[in-house]
């Protein structure tokens, strides 16, 4: 492109103005930088050469108090309590070894500290502190602290350290607290400030890790003068943070006590579920372990102990363990079936002990059968082949929809760790999950709570709580924060016909209270304190053709993982229900005598707040529950926790 | 202008060439480098390693570099400038797609020797490929919409991978830089009084949308903000940088504590003292006199620039020395903004100063354009 000389000269006039103009902006920007410098170095100078000479600031963070946990009638079940530890910083010591050889002369330490202490140095930068030993006696502290000149760039510290005094009754709810790790760090986006000091306490599960929010609090900051060996002259400011908020939880830390120790070291789980609020007084799962082990950091012996155990102490089984409902479920397939008009309560079907379904033979657990039977006597007697007779009229999907209404299959909003979603299977979900169609053998083990149905102890405390009030109730763990009540978990009505749900509650209380229930042996005699209930019985295994032949083999002739499920949901009084409760014990056998009378008892303890009087129990029993009352009273640690008030 | 219509004769030739570098220029570059030297040397505490030796190597590397590309006729440069503004824009869309994660952004190459940053290259040669742009259009066209939307998009396809990656400060460098050469070239006053305009109104809009659901930028950048307005609001995290670097400025006073006296920055208050804050241990230890002798040293440089670029005839090399030179300006004002407490902590190191291998190889890359316009003048 040819261009003109005068076009050439306009181009380059312009371009003289422009760089003319953008060069004195640059010059004017080139002064301001100047004149800042001369603000600060000159005119300030002073101001920051004191800042900045021989006494240098060290801003520190103040760990904040982290916040309390109580039960809800004010027992302490998570408190801070002073510990002191020993730090040392590799740029003050000098020669690590000798100095460590030093201070191994003047306290005692622990060889497994040191060397995580060793490596921790090696890996972080000089003046990084290192916490050498903690937990450390106050005679040690001071032996320290008196030796201070021989020992530079050693200092005693005061943290606090979290303490659970109830033990393994809350470990599961509580969970644990621990040293943030480096895993820790990583699933943050952003790090607290906190965080990053060294052996930090964080919530690691259940409300510990779920509440961690909350608990934590804010860090103050404190700016010291340091001379020039890092000891600190004078704190010059100090901006106080703001303590973790105390939490109340809705358990009741005394029936929580009582229910671990009636579980003992059976590998079970119940769940006490207040039906007016919602509200979980007890949630317990068997057997337990003692979350202060983990605080301190748990040795490798005990820690293998615990995940070798096949009890499996470390799962928290009344969230997290999902099994089959068995014939608890039966409430969910009647009340589908009830509401879509499908059956009626006193239309009866003929139980002759099996039912043939596309050319298989599902069998009912009495091998005679239970003849004509019709809603009440169905759920009493726990005969299978009427409720194999409503599902295929129902269909799978309203059963699953059903269950669904009352909180089977749904994850709850529990501050726990690894909350168990269940399953109430469809169709759909079959085709997706396992690539097969629903066949209608399917539908039939679904209908008494077996084949794909899974269900945590919560999920069936909750569907309880829903049946014995015809409300919504949901479960509430925080009771308050820092005094402020969270919302109830009471619920509106649930639309259901309540001629339904009251047919419903009279067979369950027959169950229980009639001579021929499944339940009987574990009725209560006190009146208006009557319970209502429905055991479940589920298999683990399957009973081939073979053998059902030959007999079906004894629970108590099989090896333990291959036995049966126990389990029992109740709810009582029966005139205006408070507790629903539900027990599974695994692999403990039949429903009726393995878990029943596990939820009689936590049933009346919870009733009377404390030890039930012996007249609740039919007479025959007494004996036998007196001997049981006094074991417990000496195996309970803490059977009296004071403040524990029902009333 | 082809190159024909150079006046090739008086050009002088062969390594001849090397007489007519532009001296003054060169021996500003070695004496700033020679400041990043002595600094380098103070904050390892008095040591060659592991900063002031590399960082040596790197500077003889980089000066062999500026004279090998000054030698290279300056036609040459303009004639591939398009390529060079292709391939790093490629470079830059690699990067999003393998370059490694460096403090949360993707930013690098690994190249194994070293490690390449597309974003400091872009920077170059961008402002390369404007210059041949505005030599091509004839002048009467330049303020035309069309042609002024070209240039706009070309700036803005870098700027968007950068902010992509996502580092702000670059972002905002290459949109300066990239502004300045179309004012220098001459696109009509209103064009900027717009966009200044635009740009006003898009600051409010980021402050207004933050906490919505479409918050314009990150969380960590608005704290940034936060505390540039207010360290005190958090002195252990974010506020930390400039609190600390203030005190040490602070404490050089006029003449400074003396070289290898500084406390404040080799005793670890500061982090990343050897790169982007390294200018706190040259406040620190020669006070007032070192720093504004610094600052000094860079405006000549500017200034030698803008000479060399007024009397050279040739539209493209005036246009790229100006704007390379806004860039060096850019660089060392940003820097040196945020150390003093002036701008938010964006992350740009001092040029030349600051130890890093990748800025400073790019940056005797720049120059080596600056000598090669200035010794193929035409005359």
């Amino acid at each position: 492109m040819k261009r003109t000389r005068a076009d050439a000269e306009a181009g380059n006039r312009t371009l003289s103005r422009r760089t003319a103009v953008l060069g004195g902006l640059q010059l004017a920007f080139v002064g301001g930088l100047a004149a800042r410098m001369s603000y600060l170095q000159v005119d300030q100078a002073d101001q920051f050469r004191l800042l900045a000479e021989d006494n240098r600031i060290k801003d520190s963070l103040i760990p904040p108090a982290r916040g309390e946990v109580f039960d809800r009638n004010g027992v302490q079940l998570a408190k801070n309590v002073p510990s002191y530890r020993i730090i040392v910083k590799r740029e003050d010591i000098g020669d690590v070894d000798a100095a460590l050889e030093r201070l191994g002369r003047v306290v005692r330490l622990d060889p497994d500290d040191l060397e995580r202490a060793m490596n921790e140095m090696k890996r972080s930068a000089p003046f990084h502190p290192i916490t050498v030993a903690e937990n450390v006696s106050w005679e040690d502290i001071s032996r320290v602290s008196v030796n201070a000149p021989a020992l530079p760039g050693v200092t005693p510290e005061v943290g606090l350290s979290r303490i659970y005094p109830l033990g393994s009754d809350f470990a599961h709810v509580l969970g644990y607290v621990g040293p943030v790790s480096d895993y820790d760090l990583e699933q943050m986006e952003t790090p607290d400030q906190l965080l990053l000091i060294p052996r930090f306490q964080i919530g690691k599960v259940g409300i510990e890790a779920k509440q961690e929010d909350r608990l934590r609090g804010k860090a103050g900051v404190k700016r010291e003068e340091v001379n020039a060996t890092g000891r600190v002259m004078r704190e010059l400011d100090r901006r106080e943070g703001r303590p973790g908020a105390d939490i109340q939880l809705t358990i009741d830390a005394n029936l929580q006590n009582y229910v671990q120790a009636r579980l003992g070291q059976e590998s079970a789980s119940a769940v006490v579920m207040d039906c007016e609020t919602g509200d979980l007084v007890a949630i317990a799962s068997a057997p337990s372990f003692d979350p202060n082990l983990f605080v301190r950091g748990i040795s490798v012996a005990n820690y293998k102990e615990l995940t070798e155990n096949i009890y499996r102490p470390l799962a928290s089984k009344s969230v997290q363990g999902a099994y089959p409902p068995g014939s608890t479920f039966k409430m969910m397939t009647a009340l589908a079936a009830l509401e879509e008009g499908m059956a009626q309560p006193d239309e009866t079907v003929y139980c002759p002990g099996h039912l043939e379904v596309a050319g298989r033979r599902f069998h009912c657990w009495k091998r005679g059968g239970h003849g004509y039977v019709d809603l009440q006597n169905s759920l009493k007697q726990s005969c299978d082949v009427y409720y194999y007779d409503l599902a295929l009229k129902v269909g799978i999907e309203k059963i699953s929809a059903m269950a669904q209404r009352f909180g089977l299959g749904v994850r709850h909003d529990v501050p726990m760790s690894a909350i168990s979603q269940g399953l109430t299977p469809t169709k759909d979900w079959k085709r997706r999950v396992h690539g097969q169609e629903w066949v209608i053998g399917d539908t039939v083990n679904a209908s008494i709570g077996q084949g794909y149905m899974l269900a945590s102890p919560l999920q069936l405390a909750v569907m309880t709580a829903r049946i014995a009030t015809g409300r919504n109730v949901t479960p509430r763990l925080v009771k308050s924060v820092d005094g402020i009540e969270e919302p109830s978990g009471a619920g509106e009505s649930m639309g259901l016909n309540e001629n339904n749900l009251r047919k419903m509650r009279r067979a369950m209380y027959d169950v229980v209270n009639d001579r021929r229930g499944t339940g009987y042996g574990s009725r209560i005699i006190t009146e208006g304190m009557r319970m209502a209930g429905k055991s479940g019985t589920s298999q683990v295994r399957n009973i081939t053709a073979a053998e059902r032949a030959r007999g079906v083999i004894n629970n108590s002739d099989l090896p333990w993982e291959r036995r049966d499920h126990a389990l029992f949901v109740s709810f009582a009084p029966i005139e205006n229900p408070k507790y629903a409760v539900s027990v599974i014990v695994e692999h403990g056998g039949g429903g009726s005598s393995a878990a029943a009378p596990i939820a009689r008892d936590i049933t009346l303890q919870a009733l009377y707040g404390g030890p039930p009087p012996l007249d609740a129990y039919p007479s025959k029993d007494r004996g036998r529950i007196k001997a049981q009352q006094e074991e417990l009273q000496a195996v309970r640690p803490m059977a009296d926790l004071g403040g524990s008030d029902q009333a | 202008m082809s190159y024909l219509e150079y006046t090739v004769k008086s050009v002088p030739t062969g390594f001849r060439k090397i007489l007519y570098l532009n001296w003054p220029l060169t021996i500003l570059l070695a004496s700033v480098a020679g400041v990043g030297f002595l600094m380098l040397y103070s904050v390892a505490g008095g040591s060659y390693t592991p900063w002031a030796g590399p960082q040596m190597e790197r500077f003889g590397v980089g000066l062999v570099l500026m004279v090998l590309v000054g030698l290279v006729p300056i036609w040459f440069w303009r004639s591939v400038s398009s390529v060079a503004y292709g391939v790093s824009v490629i470079l830059l869309i690699a990067v999003e797609l393998f370059g490694s994660i460096g403090m949360g952004a993707q930013r690098w190459i690994d190249l194994g020797f070293m490690r390449l940053q597309p974003s400091e290259l872009m920077k170059v040669t961008l402002v390369m490929f404007l210059a041949a742009y505005y030599d091509w259009l004839p002048p009467a066209k330049k303020s035309r919409p069309f042609w002024v939307l070209i240039p706009v998009v070309i700036i803005l396809i870098p700027t968007a991978l950068v902010l992509g990656q996502p580092d702000l400060g670059t972002a905002i460098l290459l949109l300066a830089a990239g502004g300045g050469l179309m004012f220098l070239a001459g696109v009509h006053w209103a064009y900027f009084a717009a966009v200044l305009a635009a740009g006003i109104g898009l600051i409010a809009a980021v402050f207004q949308s933050r906490g919505t659901p479409w918050q314009l930028i990150k969380d960590y950048q608005y704290r940034r903000i936060d505390t540039f307005l207010d360290p005190s609001s958090d002195p252990l995290g974010a506020g930390y940088h400039i609190t600390q670097s203030k005190i040490a400025l602070g404490s050089g006073g006029w003449t400074g504590r003396g070289f290898m006296q500084g406390t404040q920055s080799r005793l670890n208050f500061l982090p990343e003292k050897h790169t982007d804050f390294i200018f706190t241990t040259l406040a620190e230890e020669f006070g007032f006199v070192g720093g504004f002798s610094l600052l000094v040293l860079y405006t000549l440089i500017i200034f030698f620039c803008v000479v060399s670029a007024v009397n050279n005839r040739d539209r493209f090399s005036s246009l790229l020395i100006l704007g390379l030179a806004l860039n060096f300006f850019l660089f060392f004002s940003v820097n040196m903004s945020m150390v003093m407490g002036l701008a938010p902590v964006v992350g740009v190191p001092l040029p030349l100063v600051s130890y890093g291998g990748s800025a400073m190889l790019v940056l005797m890359l720049a120059f080596g354009f600056v000598q090669s316009a200035h010794i193929h003048r035409p005359r």
